[in-house]
């Protein structure tokens, strides 16, 4: 059951960022909140005050610029997969959108929500982490902008202040002969990733030779995390598919996986030794496309 | 405290006071008496409260209420047109597309957004807007044979 609250809905940022400010820790703020609504009914989470941001349409876009790609953070994730911007240009975004929850999920569910709930297995995190992408936070104190990768904290643990919202999310354009792709291991297709990996190259022009490799990795730590000592076995070398075999397997050391009701620590790593190897020879191949 | 919510259900406009932790579903089922939505799984896992919300399929049981102030709702029971069965309804009834029935609202409203968003979906994309819709009387292969029916125009709209 749920606890009582009292309910906000703020029509405009400014009033939005007011609310915040003035409820601090006390409130909790909701965007499509099918996440925070299963945390608050296990009693998780008990806010005094709810701040529905939901109806914010000025926080719901996607923009494309010469630097890249800005997405409200209210953008849903329906909208996103279907964005044939994002399906043009950025489309390893629109395929992870494509395979996360349901379509009902997606339709109501925002990506800075997902981001925000700090769930360890979420799709878009890794992902964004691949594309190098930046988030902004906002307050009546001014804006802040970090790396996707430093926003994630701890299960569940984002760095957002009390008072702050999570407003844009920034992909940057990809230099040329760049290719990203990813995937997720899960039983039931609607699932969150047993084991999620993206893959992110960029080869030199002509030679074939990795230039810049970003691999994240979802589901095998606190947060998601980068798999630094995988993306130096392949940088500056000529990719084969003897040298992905090698990085999947530093990666499945560099992991720290759990074993939970769906997957042991061992099929983790197993999962993500074969999966940065899959993953970035799809990405290479894209590159080179 | 309550507050007001302002909804349209099956075309009828509604004006109700609603503690904020309304779920939407229990809105429709407590409050409307529309209980066609299911509340299964109660955590957005199986599908059976899902409605159409300003034509797209949403998991009722996951959104408050308040959250949906000013929209417009379509469930199961607006459906029909009096007694003319709509013709995603007919088909599933002429293929067997379910057993025990639990999951049938949940499947039709997700079949009928589907096919709001794109009238002629191949048999993947068809699975694909099922996808959140769990049936435990492993009915799938008769639900895609009766969505596929309709979009083959086997079925017509009622006058």
């Amino acid at each position: 059951m749920l606890k009582d609250f009292e309910y906000f809905a703020p029509k405009t940022l400014k009033e939005a960022l007011a609310l915040l400010d003035k409820y601090q820790d006390e409130c909790k703020v909701i965007g499509g909140g099918q996440s925070l609504l299963i945390l608050m009914r296990q009693g998780l989470v008990a806010p005094q005050y709810l701040i529905s941001i939901k109806g914010l349409s000025e926080l719901s876009y996607i923009k494309d610029a010469k630097e890249g790609l800005k997405i409200g953070a209210l953008t849903t994730h329906r909208a996103i997969e279907k964005s044939p911007v994002i399906q043009k240009k950025f489309s390893v975004l629109a395929e992870m959108e494509r395979r996360l929850a349901s379509i009902q999920t997606r339709n109501w569910g925002t990506i800075g929500g997902n981001l925000c709930h700090g769930e360890p297995a979420g799709d878009p995190a890794p992902v964004l982490m691949a594309l190098n992408a930046t988030l902004t936070t906002t307050s009546l104190r001014g804006e802040r902008n970090m790396a996707v990768g430093d926003f994630s904290r701890d299960y569940f643990e984002v760095a957002l202040e009390p008072g702050e919202l999570l407003t844009e999310i920034q992909v940057p354009a990809a230099p040329p002969h760049t290719g990203a792709a990813y995937t997720k291991f899960n039983i039931i297709e609607s699932d969150l990733a047993t084991v999620g990996v993206a893959v992110s190259v960029t080869l030199g022009a002509g030679d074939g030779v990795c230039q810049d490799v970003r691999i994240a990795l979802g589901a095998v730590a606190p947060t998601p995390i980068r798999a630094k000592k995988a993306e130096a076995v392949l940088k500056g070398k000529k990719i084969t598919d003897n040298l992905l075999k090698e990085a999947g397997e530093v990666a499945s050391t560099e992991a720290e996986p759990i074993s939970d009701i769906v997957a042991s620590e061992e099929y983790r790593r197993e999962l993500v030794r074969v999966l940065v190897a899959r993953v970035g020879k799809e990405a290479f191949a894209r590159a080179k496309a | 405290m309550k507050k007001e919510l302002k909804l349209t259900v099956n075309g009828q406009p509604y004006e109700l006071y609603v503690k904020p932790k309304t779920l939407l579903v229990q809105v429709l089922r407590d409050h409307l008496g529309l209980t066609g939505s299911k509340r299964g799984c109660n955590d957005s896992s199986c599908g059976a409260c899902t409605v159409v919300l300003n034509g797209m399929a949403v998991k009722s049981c996951s959104i408050l209420a308040l959250q949906a102030d000013g929209a417009e709702v379509l469930t199961v029971e607006g459906l029909a047109r009096g007694t003319e069965l709509r013709p995603i309804q007919k088909a599933f009834l002429d293929h067997g597309a379910f057993q025990c029935g639990f999951c049938t609202s949940g499947m039709l409203m997700a079949s009928t957004a589907l096919l709001l968003e794109n009238p002629k979906p191949t048999k993947e994309q068809i699975k694909e807007g099922i996808d959140g819709n769990i049936c435990r009387c492993t009915g799938y292969n008769s639900i895609i044979r009766a969505v596929t029916a309709v979009v083959k125009g086997e079925y017509k709209e009622g006058k």
